[in-house]
């Protein structure tokens, strides 16, 4: 089985964010960059396929040198062999356009990535890469087997679950719990040096949208506590200061 | 040579940080209270390559560097310096002492468990009467034909209850001669070999401390370890390497402390404004920082001697003296920060506060180091 993993390469959860060149830019200075949470479930899952179906996993970036070091955690972690479209990923179009090129010059049987980064969240690149395939995509994906040519999972829905079966191949949206973080050891880590990260260039997309601005939310005001017993006072101000009641 | 590269480097660091997080952080304070020791953990470290970190790969291990080695301490021991300890010891002395002195059977028969996390590892030189001035100890080994039969005890031994192997230096010559003692490999179940007390400590509770007790232990001469007589200069050698680990257990004990103390000087408000905008706090805050820098400067030049197999005694013992000795003063420093919460157990800088002292004692205290030094600069 031939298992592609695409992993966005984002800020950790807690780093501070900030904009330059007039609110255009996402300030990276400082920041630290993880494997997409989301993502790193999905690679956590394929590895675990691999193990027990063998095959390979392959994991891809679309993305520029910056994200060399998530990669090679990927690499040490259990996949076979790296991908980078050495690019800037500017919208959710492009990216999936620079995975679907990667896909067709491959047969894969799964393509897996999280169901959404968690930098800009848009959570469609899954579907617009089966849209470009022509393949079937699902998302988000909480669990996941293979038996033969068949893939059982369960998806997430409105207030429940639904388990659905489809033959391969397929583009899966994942998140927890479909596997648990895998932490590499240090020998993946060192076996890892000797894997091979392919640095290819990008495919031309047109732009389809334009980034004019970038804002954040406004800072969080300061809490009030009000004790259990003064319940009235919680109402009170519901009423007259938040104006929410 | 190892060549790690940075970005090697920076995920083993990130590794044992996310290791660490996820999997002791939730614990330390039960682990604390209830002096429990997570036999747990050290299996999972165990698989991750963290207990056989600088033995060759062709032996079960990690095969990797001291600079890594130092690494991965500092990150255990930033969130708790008990499982950074009990790492430590498992590493650079058990394990080390096999590697470095043990026979081809010895290190395949022991080396690929140890690595593993299988067994974890004792390593027997301190005795009740007999800590800095160990050239004295009282435990005896005496040779009846093929066999040797150990009498004495051992304390504050590291794993000395639930290390499945201890390697142990008995006397086997004249008090004081520094050819006076041998080195052995003692497996748990051996008949004659048993653990004393476990000790009620003030710091570092997660890690295990016990007595081991030799009656008429009897074992055969294919678990000595290296030759007759050599045991404790092997030891010296052992604890010029072991040095560079207990700095990176001071290096990481400092850092946890002081990340706390920072974190919470810019949150803390007094008089309207953070206490970080004070200039005595400001100014401690510099001061704890430089001597963490100096100490990861000396510890990382004694790790990259050591990588390049060269002598290490001078700057392992600067390195671990000067480590030692800032991460009491900045656990101190973090504790007054914190003001009356850090007197409190809700607040993580009491807990560095205790287990930082075991630093300035434990594998040759600050006055040991004092005299390894003294004894180098002054040499003719």
């Amino acid at each position: 089985m031939k298992i592609l993993v695409c992993i966005s390469n984002v800020p950790d959860t807690t780093a501070k964010i900030s904009f330059t060149d007039n609110d255009t830019k996402f300030n990276k200075t400082g920041v630290q960059f993880i494997i997409g949470p989301y993502d790193d479930y999905a690679l956590a899952r394929a590895v675990e396929l691999k193990e027990q179906h063998g095959g390979t996993v392959t994991v891809l970036n679309v993305g520029e040198s910056e994200s060399d070091p998530q990669l090679r955690k990927a690499l040490a972690i259990g996949a076979d062999d790296a991908i980078r479209v050495n690019t800037e990923p500017t919208d959710s179009y492009f990216v999936a356009a620079q995975i679907a090129h990667i896909a067709s010059q491959n047969s894969y049987d799964l393509i897996l990535m999280g169901r959404e980064s968690i930098d800009f969240n848009s959570g469609v690149v899954h579907g617009l890469v089966g849209e470009m395939l022509g393949i079937a995509s699902y998302s988000p994906v909480m669990k996941l087997d293979i038996t033969g040519n068949e893939a059982k999972f369960a998806r997430e829905i409105d207030g429940g679950k639904e388990h659905l079966s489809a033959a391969l191949p397929l583009v899966l949206g994942c998140q927890e719990p479909i596997a648990e973080w895998k932490i590499p050891n240090m020998r993946g880590i060192m076996t890892a040096r000797t894997k091979s990260l392919a640095v290819v260039e990008p495919v031309s997309v047109d732009d389809s949208t334009v980034l004019e601005k970038y804002a954040l939310p406004a800072p969080k005001g300061s809490c009030r506590m009000i004790p259990a017993e003064e319940a009235e006072q919680l109402i009170a101000l519901l009423k007259t200061e938040a104006k929410v009641l | 040579m190892h060549t790690e590269t940075a970005e090697n480097q920076a995920l083993i660091e990130q590794t044992v940080r996310d290791f660490a997080e996820r999997h002791i952080r939730p614990h330390i304070r039960q682990w604390d209270e209830t002096q429990f020791f997570p036999m747990d953990i050290f299996h999972q470290l165990g698989e991750l390559g963290l207990l056989g970190v600088l033995v060759p790969v062709a032996y079960g291990g990690s095969g990797l560097g001291y600079r890594a080695y130092v690494a991965a301490i500092i990150e255990l021991s930033k969130v708790d310096p008990s499982i950074g300890l009990s790492m430590a010891a498992h590493n650079s002395l058990c394990t080390n002492h096999i590697l470095m002195f043990g026979d081809e059977d010895q290190k395949n028969t022991y080396l690929p468990r140890l690595a593993s996390g299988e067994w974890i590892g004792a390593w027997g030189l301190t005795e009740p009467n007999t800590g800095s001035d160990a050239g004295n100890m009282r435990t005896v080994a005496v040779r009846q034909g093929d066999h040797w039969v150990l009498n004495g005890s051992k304390n504050f031994i590291t794993h000395g209850k639930s290390g499945h192997v201890a390697v142990v230096i008995a006397r086997t010559g004249e008090p004081g001669d520094k050819h006076g003692a041998t080195a052995f490999i003692v497996e748990r179940g051996t008949a004659g070999f048993s653990a004393g007390k476990k000790e009620d400590k003030l710091g570092m509770r997660a890690s295990e401390t016990a007595e081991m007790i030799f009656q008429d232990c009897v074992l055969p001469d294919s678990q000595r370890l290296g030759k007759v007589g050599e045991g404790f200069i092997q030891s010296l050698k052992i604890l010029d390497g072991g040095r560079i680990s207990i700095a990176a257990l001071s290096i990481g004990t400092a850092l946890g402390a002081y990340e706390a103390a920072l974190a919470y000087a810019k949150e803390r408000k007094q008089f309207g404004q953070s206490i970080s905008r004070f200039q005595g706090i400001a100014f401690k805050l510099a001061d704890m920082y430089t001597d963490i820098e100096a100490s990861r400067l000396l510890t990382e030049h004694a790790a990259d001697l050591k990588d390049s197999g060269q002598k290490v005694s001078l700057a392992s013992s600067v390195a671990k003296l000067h480590a030692s000795e800032t991460a009491v003063r900045v656990a101190n420093e973090a504790v007054q920060i914190f003001g009356g919460y850090g007197f409190t157990k809700d607040y993580p800088v009491e807990k560095f506060y205790r287990d930082s002292k075991l630093c300035t004692i434990g594998e040759g205290t600050s006055e040991i180091q004092r005299l390894v030094i003294s004894r180098e600069i002054l040499r003719d």
